[in-house]
């Protein structure tokens, strides 16, 4: 077998990964990126709106600074979030935008004189200064109080990760793409590298590292509908869970975004509202206005999610097909911005649903879309319980987004926690030593060999990794979804629980030879359900409403009892529940809990009296 | 009544010696809005879960899915089956090394091609973290991102004549790569240094201008107008250093 030495070993080649890799490239460091596919098709290429960072060069953006960014993401995650994280990044974010400028990023600048911009479908005037002249443009975004997010085009992730990996090439940090991480080399104390399986020729491979970083994106595809990419589907969190003692951060917080198609599914941008598009119900009228006067349509993502749901749950969504949906118009934007500045847009809903958003309304329902849980790290991006190991990006839980993250908030994290973790990284290497221990490292091989073996012989069974995978995402989408309740999550655990047993006795129907897709799906699908229950329970046990966790039978937020952090361990291999503990949300206040400004809801406070917590 | 589909297929899986080349049937009822992307899924979860294929953002972005759809390089998540014939047949890209089936490897490709152009801003200044950003107009920065689309599905590459024949031809992907650092006053290279690259056969000079390659580009990138500025702008290139011996 063969077995590759790095001093670090990033598992993921998207912004996160490829950012940290460049820190520990440039600090003399040989860094070796995995990635399931090659690195530009990494799920960060899809993002199209932008990125935040309080550069304040815009007429709209005046007055920006990073406290005001700050003051945001904390409202927005509905102080679900780590304060001191939050202000690292926000702090942060400006100079990074910079640095990405430096290496090449093609950002929207800022063009002098009077200009017109929609708001709530309605037009306003705007001045750019003629001082600001080619300096780095900002859009508008939901739940900020300034136009903040930088952009190119609508193609930002695109171009941002086509200029990362660029970087990567000319430092010699090497990617080695169709490589799956299948477990991570560890003794329960010190991470020493992971166990890959090559998909070109199926073969297994053990890299060996000193630290290893999880930047594998997030895991929308344990749900049935999602906007994120085939291959977002949780294979990195998987490894880290099955070490049994690193914990996910709160797996119950999933975002739902206001504007996926339908049907596919498929992402339409922020942009579209944030560059003055409206929803509009079955009669064609609009009703944001109605529910949130002040912000609208651009209220924050689990707000706008919210109240469409509700409203389609009140008889006002268009009936197709494919279920109740609403509409998005930005008709009233144009030709020439719909097909410059919106041109993805423009051509996901002709190509995909055949629709011509100049003169179409486009069909749009709220849809799966990013993960704040994740792999849980402290705020230099250590994982919690092993030595050696860090994660970074979507799939981490660094925690700056709390409960609900902000439009534009996690394209800037990628990059932002990229620079500041892989510092952390080259500063852990200067003085790491490690021994790698051979027991440890073939033992972990041989396990993985039999796990392969026995699918493929179907030792344990014959079910079907594509009929359980269904069962799992269908258990999901009912009782974990934009609302939640009591009743919804007991039954929701209940199937995941039956579904896990399944998920044991899955044994291949092809020969399992080569790059074998179902054997891959086969390796994934028991890590999966487990990530499933994670989510699940966390969110049954959580007996109040926080940002995009919300339980009908316990509409408030309560700070009293859950100013908290969910983590969720998976403490050994065949239990058939995780075990939960929790952490304050953040050590260090600098904004105290209080009213977000939109989606009012009741507030149990802090210094209210306390119950027997049930 | 719904079209019956018939979908030829390319097999071939290379790690096993059992293999051979063929083609391969599968038959399937049309529904609506029906893609290449749930024709292919749906074959691998209800007919042969072990079909070979690369999906990644199903949405005409990230460049996964090129093959050869009857005849013809494209995306295969971009493509409705109502706008194909009862029969389709698909093929992996050519050129690429095969992985298996429809999957092949774009990736390597790519990967070397990064190094052969340098394929990153050269620039003698280095990045002061305390300084305001260098000023760009936004009109420079349109032009850029213009070039910069391209998302290297190699859809281009297959359908061109010379890569088929040469394979260190750099492909209108490749000499769109170097027209995209050309025109950005970020990077410091010289048209000499440019013509280093791309002035000679593996590069524009290998290039027949039948434009294969802008006719079936997802993206609809501006490859002939691209291919034909380089190509002046090197032959003027060659010419200077020509008098200049
Ligand atoms: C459609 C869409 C649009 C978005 N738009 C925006 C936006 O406008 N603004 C914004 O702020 N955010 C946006 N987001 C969110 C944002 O794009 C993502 O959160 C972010 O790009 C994630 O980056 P990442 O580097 O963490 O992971 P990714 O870019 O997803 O990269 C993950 C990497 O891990 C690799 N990988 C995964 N599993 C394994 C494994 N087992 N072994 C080896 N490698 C593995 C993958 O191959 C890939 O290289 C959007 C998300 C979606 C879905
Ligand atoms: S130029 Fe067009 S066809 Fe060629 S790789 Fe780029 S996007 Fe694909
Ligand atoms: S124009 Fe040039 S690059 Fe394009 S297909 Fe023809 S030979 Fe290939
Ligand atoms: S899957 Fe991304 S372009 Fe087709």
């Amino acid at each position: 077998m063969q077995t590759i030495y790095t001093d670090v070993l990033v598992v993921g080649a998207g912004l996160a990964g490829e950012r940290a890799a460049i820190e520990a490239a440039e600090a003399g460091f040989s860094a070796i990126c995995l990635s399931l596919v090659p690195s530009r098709r990494s799920h960060s290429s899809a993002a199209m709106g932008g990125m935040q960072a309080a550069m304040g060069n815009c007429a709209k953006g005046e007055g920006d600074c990073p406290d005001v960014h700050f003051a945001d993401t904390v409202k927005g995650s509905d102080w679900g979030c780590d304060q001191e994280v939050a202000r690292m990044f926000a702090d942060r974010a400006p100079i990074e935008m910079r640095q990405l400028a430096y290496w090449g990023v093609p950002w929207g600048r800022v063009v002098p004189g009077k200009g017109t911009y929609y708001k709530g479908g309605k037009l306003y005037d705007k001045e750019e200064k003629e001082e600001n002249r080619g300096l780095i443009n900002s859009r508008d975004f939901g739940g900020t109080a300034k136009w903040r997010t930088c952009y190119v085009s609508d193609g930002t992730g695109h171009s941002v990760l086509y200029t990362i990996d660029n970087v990567c090439a000319k430092l010699g940090v090497e990617v080695h793409d169709k490589t799956e991480s299948i477990s991570l080399i560890h003794d329960g104390v010190t991470c020493f590298g992971a166990v890959a399986r090559c998909l070109r020729t199926g073969e297994l491979r053990v890299y060996l590292a000193k630290a290893t970083v999880i930047a594998t994106g997030g895991f929308g595809r344990i749900y049935p509908g999602t906007t994120n990419a085939v291959i977002c589907d949780g294979g990195g969190h998987i490894t880290a869970l099955n070490t049994g003692v690193v914990p996910m951060g709160n797996m119950e917080a999933v975002q739902f975004h206001p504007t996926g198609i339908v049907p596919t599914e498929i992402l339409v941008t922020e942009g579209c509202r944030g560059d003055g598009g409206t929803l509009l119900d079955v009669n064609e009228e609009r009703f944001m206005h109605v529910y949130e006067p002040e912000k609208q349509e651009l209220a924050s993502r689990d707000v706008v999610a919210r109240w469409m749901t509700h409203h389609i749950r009140q008889g006002k969504g268009v009936k197709s097909p494919y279920g109740d949906h609403l509409w998005l118009d930005i008709r009233h934007l144009g030709e020439k911005h719909i097909t410059g500045k919106l041109r993805e847009v423009y051509e996901i809903c002709t190509s995909f649903l055949g629709v011509d958003p100049i003169h179409q309304l486009i069909p749009v329902r709220p849809t799966h879309h990013y993960s704040m849980g994740g792999v849980r790290t402290n705020k230099d991006g250590k994982a919690y319980g092993l030595s050696g190991l860090f994660s970074v990006g979507e799939a981490s839980c660094w925690d700056m987004h709390g409960f609900n993250r902000l439009g534009g908030n996690s394209l800037a994290e990628t990059v932002v926690a990229g620079g500041i973790v892989g510092k952390k990284i080259a500063e852990f290497l200067q003085g790491a030593e490690v021994t790698f221990n051979s027991s440890v490292i073939d033992a972990e091989v041989k396990k993985q060999q039999e796990r392969i073996q026995n699918v493929i012989s179907c030792k344990a069974g014959t079910e079907n990794v594509f009929k359980v995978r269904t069962a799992m995402q269908d258990a999901l989408f009912k009782g974990a979804n934009i609302f939640r309740t009591k009743e919804g999550l007991e039954e929701c655990v209940a199937t995941l629980q039956d579904t896990l047993a399944r998920a044991r006795k899955v044994g291949l129907k092809s020969n399992g030879k080569g790059v074998n897709p179902e054997l891959s799906a086969a390796l994934k699908i028991e890590g999966q359900v487990k990530m499933a229950l994670m989510l699940s329970v966390g969110a049954l046990n959580r007996t109040e409403s926080r940002g995009s966790h919300n339980r009908e039978d316990y509409p408030a937020r309560n700070d009293r009892d859950w100013l908290t952090r969910t983590l969720a361990y998976w403490k050994n291999e065949n239990d058939d529940m995780p075990t939960l503990a929790y952490e304050a949300a953040t050590e260090i206040f600098h904004i105290p809990p209080g009213d977000r400004g939109y989606g009012k809801s009741e507030i149990i406070k802090a210094d209210t009296k306390a119950e027997e917590k049930g | 009544m719904a079209r019956l589909l018939k979908f030829n297929i390319f097999r071939y899986n290379p790690q096993d010696p059992e293999s051979t080349p063929h083609m391969e049937s599968f038959v399937l009822e049309e529904t609506d809005s029906m893609t290449l992307f749930i024709v292919l899924n749906r074959i691998r979860e209800e007919q042969d879960p072990s079909l070979q294929f690369d999906f990644c953002c199903r949405a005409g972005i990230c460049g996964s899915c090129g093959m050869v759809i009857n005849g013809r390089p494209g995306l295969a998540c971009h493509t409705k089956t109502k706008d194909l014939p009862d029969e389709i047949t698909l093929l992996p890209l050519p050129v690429y090394q095969l992985v298996g089936d429809l999957s092949v490897d774009t990736g390597s490709w790519f990967r070397e091609l990064y190094d052969t152009v340098e394929s990153w801003i050269h620039t003698s200044k280095a990045f002061d973290p305390t300084a305001q950003e260098e000023r760009m107009e936004d009109s420079m920065a349109e032009a850029i991102y213009e070039l910069d689309r391209c998302i290297e599905c190699g859809c281009c590459v297959a359908a061109c004549g010379t890569a088929r024949m040469r394979p260190d031809f750099l492909g209108a992907a490749g000499i769109n790569k170097v027209g995209r650092f050309l025109i950005d006053p970020r990077d410091e290279r010289t048209e000499r240094d440019y013509f280093e690259i791309i002035g000679n056969d593996m590069g524009i000079f290998g290039c027949m201008g039948l434009l294969a390659c802008e006719d079936v580009c997802p993206k609809h990138m501006p490859l002939q107008n691209q291919l034909g500025f380089l190509r002046r702008k090197m032959g003027i290139t060659a010419l200077k250093s020509f008098f200049k011996k």
